[in-house]
C-alpha cells in the first residue's frame, strides 16, 4: 500500500511540470493584461507602459518562465497583481473558507443523499422513490445562484433566521488561527465565533450541495437497486442473516463503489470553489478570487490556482483508490 | 468485532477535539475603549481596500476608509463642493500664486500622541516629493501626487511623463504656520488637497513603521507595516483592525479628537462585492448602508423604507472626436452635424437614472465656471443633414468607426451597449454609416481610444476635486492622441486659467473657455448622472457628498 502511494505521488511531478509549461505559455499569450485595470479611464498610455514594464511583461517569454520556475522551486508563487500580497497568503486566507464550504456541502449531500437514495431503492415505487426521481431533476436543473438568492430571501430577509453574507458577522472580532473559522472558534474556545461561522456556512452549503445531492441520491438509488438483484443478496437473505447485516455488509458496501467515485469527482469540483455561490453570499473563498483573477489577468494567482487544482484532483483520486480497497477487499492496490 | 470499531473511532475523534480545544489563545483582549457600549455602524463596500495608506491608492474604497482616519489641510464642506478649513484654519497665496501660507489649527494631536504642527505638515509634503524612484513612483501607486506635482525630487529614469515638479519646498516658519512654495501657480492648489492622498500622517509613525518602503523588488511589491497595520492620522476615528479573511476593516472612535467626538463607537467597513448581495444585506438589516446602488433599485429601496440620498452629479459622459483620424472630422460642419444628430435627451430618458440631465458643456453645472450661455446643439436631424451636405457628404458617403466598451459599467455610463445602439441609430438616421467597434474596457478599449485609433468613441470622467480644470484641463490643455487636435488658443487659455491664483477670476476664465470649447466642438458632451448612497431607515446624520467624501462621525443610529 505504501509503495503504491509513493509511486502515485512520484507520478505527479512530471505531470505538474508539463502542466506548468503549457499553462505559462498559454496564459501569457492571452490578450489583455493587468496593465491599467487599476486606473481605468485615468490610465494614460505612459501609465500603462510603466506598469507593463514593472511587471516584466515586455521580456521574452522564456525569460519570464525561467524566473517563474526558479521562484516556484522555492515555493514562492509570486505576488497577486490585484492585491499586491503574496499569492500564498491570499490562498491561505481564502482556501480554508472554500474547504469549509465544500466539506459542509458534501456532508449534507452525502449524509442525507445516501440514506435517502438507499431508502428510495429499498421501497421502490413508493412515495419517497417517486419524490427522489422527480425532485432530483429539479435539483440538477435549478441554477445554483437562483437557489442561493431564494434561500437568502426566505431565510435571511423574510424569516431572519440565518445571515445573508460573509463567513462571519461583522464586528464579531474572532481570532483567526487556521482560517477554518469553525475550527478556530473551537480551538480558541470562542464558542460564539464557532457557532456564528457555522450559521454562515449553512445557506451557501445548501445551495452548493443541491447538485451533488441530486447526483448522489440518484447514483445510490440506481446502484442499490442493481445490487439488490444480485444473487449473493438473495443468498444472504436465504441464509437468514439479519436485515442489518445484509444492508451493511453486503448491499451498501457493494453499492457504494460507484458512488464513492462520484463523490471524489464532486469533491474536486467543490474544492475549486463555487464562484456563483461565493459571489451571491459574499463568501470570501477561493472561487470568487480566482474569477476576479481571470477578469484582471492576475497571472500569478491563475498559475498557482491551476497547479493547485491539479494537485487536489490527484490527491482526491488517490484517496478514492484507497477507499476502494477499504470498502471492497477484492480490489488490491498494486 | 466490526461494530466497536466505528464507535471507537468516534470516541477517539471526540477525545481529540476536546484535547485540541483551548489549543490556541483567543486574541480578544480585554480592552474595550468604551466603544462596545456605543452604536456600531456597518457599511458595505464594493471591494476590499488595498492599503491603509492613502498615499499609494487611487480607488474610492480606500479613500472612504481613509476619510475617517485622516484629515487634510483643507476639506470639502460636508455635503457640498465648497472648500473649507480642515487642519488649516486659513490660507492665502502671495501675489504670484507660488507661495502659499497655511495657518494651522492648534491643539491637534495624532492618534499616537504626536503633536500636529507645521513641521509635521512639511514632513508629509517632503515625504511625497522624495518618494524613491521605482515602484513608489508608479502611476498606479502615487497617482495623485503625480497629478498634483508632476514629478519628484528624483524621477524614475525612462518615465517620460514625469517632469519638473510643481512642488518646490515647505517651510515651518513657526509652530502653526507652514509655507509651501511652488514652481508655478496652479489651479490644482489647494483644491486637489481635499483628497485623502494629501492627508497629514504622524511623522513618528511614518518613520517607525517604514511607510515608504513599498516593494522589496519590482517583481514582488510589498506593503510596509505602516500601510498594513499602523495608519496614524488626526481624524475622528482610529484604526483598530483589518481582518483580511472577512474583508473587514474596523475603526473605533477617537476620544481625543480636536473637534466634535464621533457619535458612534465603532465603524466597520465590510466588503460585499456583489451588488445584489449588498442590497439584500441592507434589506435584511445586516448592514446599515452602502454606496452607489444601481438606479434600477432606487424605487424598490425607497419603497422598502430605506433612506436613499441622491447626490448632485459630478461626472460627465461624452463622445469624443479623434479629429485627426478622419478628414471629415476636421470640418467643423461635420462635428456640428453629429452634435445635432444625437438625440441626447431621449437617450437620457431611456437609459439613465432619475435625475440625470443632458450636458451642455464639458463640466457639471454645480462647479463654478459652468456657463449657461454656451453654444447649444439641439436635436435636429434635418439641420444635421444640411450641415453634412454643406461639408460635401451626401447620404451614405460618410463612414466612421465608432468604438464602444464592453464588460464595464461606470457611474456615468451604466449601460454602454444601449447608449451605443441609440446613438448609432441617430447617426444612421442622418445618413452617416457607422462602423461599430466593440472592445473590452480594459485594456483594449482604453488603450485604443486613448492612442487615437477611433473616429468616435465615448468615455467619461468623475471629478477628483471640485474644480472645473479637473474636467476641461484633463482633456484640452495640451495635444492628446485621444482628441487629435492642436488648438493653440484653447491650450493657451487653459494655461492662463491654471496660472491664475485668484479663484473668482479663474472661474470667469473657465466660463469663457467652456464657450470656446463648445464652439470648437472637439466632442459632444452627453450627460451628467447622479449617484446615490443608501442607508437603513434608522440611520441619519451622514450628509451625502458629491465627491463620495461622506463622513461618519455625525452618524446616528436610532432604535
Amino acid at each position: 500500500m505504501t509503495r503504491f502511494i509513493i509511486r502515485r505521488l512520484l507520478q505527479v511531478i512530471p505531470t505538474l511540470a508539463a502542466l506548468s509549461v503549457l499553462l505559462f505559455i498559454w496564459l501569457r499569450r492571452l490578450p489583455g493584461g493587468p496593465d491599467a485595470a487599476l486606473l481605468g479611464e485615468r490610465a494614460t498610455p505612459e501609465a500603462r507602459a510603466a506598469i507593463r514594464e514593472r511587471l516584466g511583461l515586455d521580456e521574452p517569454i522564456l525569460v519570464q518562465y525561467g524566473r517563474y520556475m526558479k521562484d516556484l522551486l522555492r515555493l514562492d508563487f509570486g505576488v497577486s497583481t490585484q492585491t499586491q500580497q503574496p499569492v500564498i497568503d491570499e490562498f491561505l486566507i481564502r482556501f480554508p473558507g472554500t474547504v469549509e464550504l465544500a466539506f459542509t456541502a458534501l456532508a449534507i449531500a452525502v449524509g442525507v443523499g445516501i440514506p435517502v437514495g438507499y431508502l428510495a431503492a429499498r421501497r421502490r415505487g413508493g412515495w419517497l422513490d417517486n419524490l427522489v426521481v422527480s425532485g432530483s431533476m429539479v435539483g440538477i436543473c435549478t441554477p445554483v445562484f437562483f437557489l442561493a438568492f431564494v434561500l437568502k430571501w426566505v431565510f435571511g430577509e423574510q424569516l431572519g433566521w440565518l445571515p445573508t453574507f460573509g463567513r462571519q458577522s461583522p464586528g464579531i472580532n474572532a481570532t483567526h488561527v487556521t482560517n477554518f473559522f469553525v475550527l478556530d472558534g473551537l480551538l480558541t474556545r470562542e464558542w460564539d465565533a464557532a457557532w456564528d461561522a457555522f450559521l454562515h456556512l449553512l445557506l451557501p452549503a445548501i445551495a452548493v450541495a443541491s447538485i451533488p445531492f441530486a447526483v448522489i441520491v440518484r447514483m445510490t438509488r440506481a446502484s442499490v437497486l442493481e445490487v439488490l438483484n444480485e444473487d449473493y443478496v438473495r443468498t444472504a437473505e436465504a441464509k437468514g442473516l439479519t436485515d442489518r447485516t445484509i444492508r451493511g455488509r453486503h448491499v451498501l458496501r457493494n453499492a457504494l463503489l460507484p458512488v464513492v467515485t462520484a463523490i471524489g469527482v464532486l469533491a474536486g469540483a467543490l474544492l475549486s470553489g463555487a464562484v456563483l455561490t461565493e459571489t451571491v453570499f459574499a463568501f470570501n473563498g477561493i472561487g470568487r478570487f480566482v474569477y476576479l483573477a481571470i477578469q484582471n489577468a492576475d497571472y500569478p494567482v491563475l498559475m498557482a490556482f491551476i497547479m493547485f487544482i491539479a494537485l487536489t484532483f490527484v490527491t482526491i483520486n488517490l484517496l478514492v483508490d484507497i477507499s476502494y480497497s477499504i470498502i471492497d477487499p477484492r480490489v488490491r492496490v498494486h | 468485532m466490526r461494530r466497536p470499531r466505528w464507535k471507537a473511532g468516534i470516541a477517539a475523534a471526540a477525545a481529540a477535539a476536546l484535547a485540541l480545544s483551548g489549543c490556541a489563545e483567543s486574541g480578544r483582549g480585554g480592552d474595550n475603549d468604551g466603544a462596545d457600549n456605543d452604536a456600531t455602524l456597518i457599511f458595505g463596500t464594493e471591494g476590499e481596500i488595498k492599503t491603509l495608506d492613502p498615499t499609494f491608492s487611487s480607488d474610492s474604497i480606500t479613500s472612504r476608509v481613509a476619510n475617517q482616519i485622516f484629515e487634510t489641510l483643507v476639506r470639502l464642506k460636508p455635503g457640498g463642493v465648497e472648500i473649507v478649513s480642515g487642519l488649516a484654519e486659513s490660507w492665502e497665496p502671495d501675489e504670484s500664486g507660488t507661495v502659499w501660507t497655511f495657518h494651522l489649527r492648534d491643539n491637534v494631536t495624532f492618534h499616537d500622541g504626536t503633536e500636529f504642527n507645521a513641521e509635521a505638515v512639511c514632513f508629509n509634503f517632503d515625504r511625497w516629493h522624495n518618494l524613491p524612484p521605482g515602484l513608489a513612483q508608479d502611476p498606479d501607486m502615487s497617482y495623485y501626487w503625480q497629478a498634483l506635482s508632476g514629478g519628484f525630487a528624483e524621477n524614475t529614469p525612462d518615465r517620460d511623463d514625469l517632469g519638473d515638479p510643481l512642488y518646490v519646498g515647505c517651510e515651518a516658519t513657526d509652530e502653526l504656520t507652514a509655507v509651501i512654495t511652488l514652481s508655478r501657480p496652479s489651479s490644482k492648489f489647494p483644491g486637489l488637497l481635499v483628497r485623502q492622498q494629501f492627508a497629514i500622517h504622524s511623522p513618528t509613525a511614518l518613520e517607525k513603521y517604514d511607510a515608504d518602503n513599498v516593494g522589496g523588488t519590482a517583481d514582488a511589491p510589498q506593503w510596509p507595516p505602516y500601510s498594513l497595520e499602523h495608519p496614524t492620522g488626526t481624524g475622528p476615528f482610529k484604526f483598530e483592525s483589518w481582518d483580511r479573511a472577512n474583508q473587514e476593516v474596523t475603526l473605533v472612535r477617537n476620544d481625543d479628537y480636536w473637534g466634535g467626538k464621533a457619535t458612534i463607537g465603532r465603524l466597520i467597513f465590510r466588503a460585499i462585492p456583489d451588488e445584489g448581495a449588498r442590497r439584500q444585506a441592507l434589506l435584511a438589516g445586516d448592514i446599515h448602508g452602502y454606496d452607489q446602488p444601481s438606479p434600477s433599485d432606487w424605487a424598490a429601496l425607497q419603497d422598502a423604507g430605506m433612506r436613499l440620498e441622491i447626490r448632485d452629479p459630478m461626472n460627465l459622459l461624452y463622445i469624443a472626436f479623434t479629429i485627426d483620424s478622419h478628414p471629415a472630422l476636421e470640418k467643423l460642419e461635420v462635428r456640428q452635424a453629429i452634435a445635432h444628430a444625437l438625440n441626447r435627451q431621449a437617450m437620457v430618458d431611456a437609459v439613465m437614472a432619475e435625475g440625470a440631465e443632458v450636458a451642455s458643456q464639458f463640466g457639471p453645472p454645480i462647479l463654478p465656471g459652468w456657463n449657461a450661455d454656451v453654444p447649444q446643439y439641439e436635436y435636429d436631424p434635418d439641420k444635421a443633414r444640411d450641415l453634412l451636405a454643406q461639408a460635401g457628404y451626401d447620404e451614405g458617403e460618410l463612414e466612421l468607426d465608432f468604438y464602444w466598451p464592453t464588460n464595464v459599467t461606470r457611474p456615468y455610463m451604466p449601460d454602454p451597449q444601449s447608449i451605443f445602439e441609440l446613438f448609432q441609430r441617430d447617426l444612421e438616421e442622418v445618413g452617416i454609416v457607422v462602423n461599430p467597434v466593440a472592445e473590452p474596457w480594459s485594456p483594449e478599449y482604453l488603450a485604443d481610444v486613448q492612442s487615437g485609433k477611433a473616429d468616435l468613441h465615448f468615455l467619461g470622467w468623475t471629478a477628483d476635486y471640485p474644480d472645473m480644470y479637473n474636467f476641461i484641463g484633463t482633456w484640452f490643455a495640451r495635444p492628446l492622441p485621444q482628441w487629435g487636435f492642436n488648438n493653440q488658443a484653447i491650450f493657451d487659455a487653459l494655461a492662463e486659467a491654471d496660472a491664475e491664483p485668484d479663484a473668482d477670476t479663474r472661474y470667469a476664465m473657465y466660463e469663457q473657455i467652456n464657450a470656446q470649447i463648445m464652439e470648437f466642438l472637439p466632442g459632444v458632451p452627453i450627460s451628467h448622472t447622479p449617484v446615490a448612497i443608501v442607508f437603513a431607515p434608522n440611520v441619519t446624520g451622514v450628509p451625502p457628498s458629491p465627491l463620495l467624501d461622506e463622513r461618519f462621525e455625525t452618524a446616528q443610529i436610532t432604535g
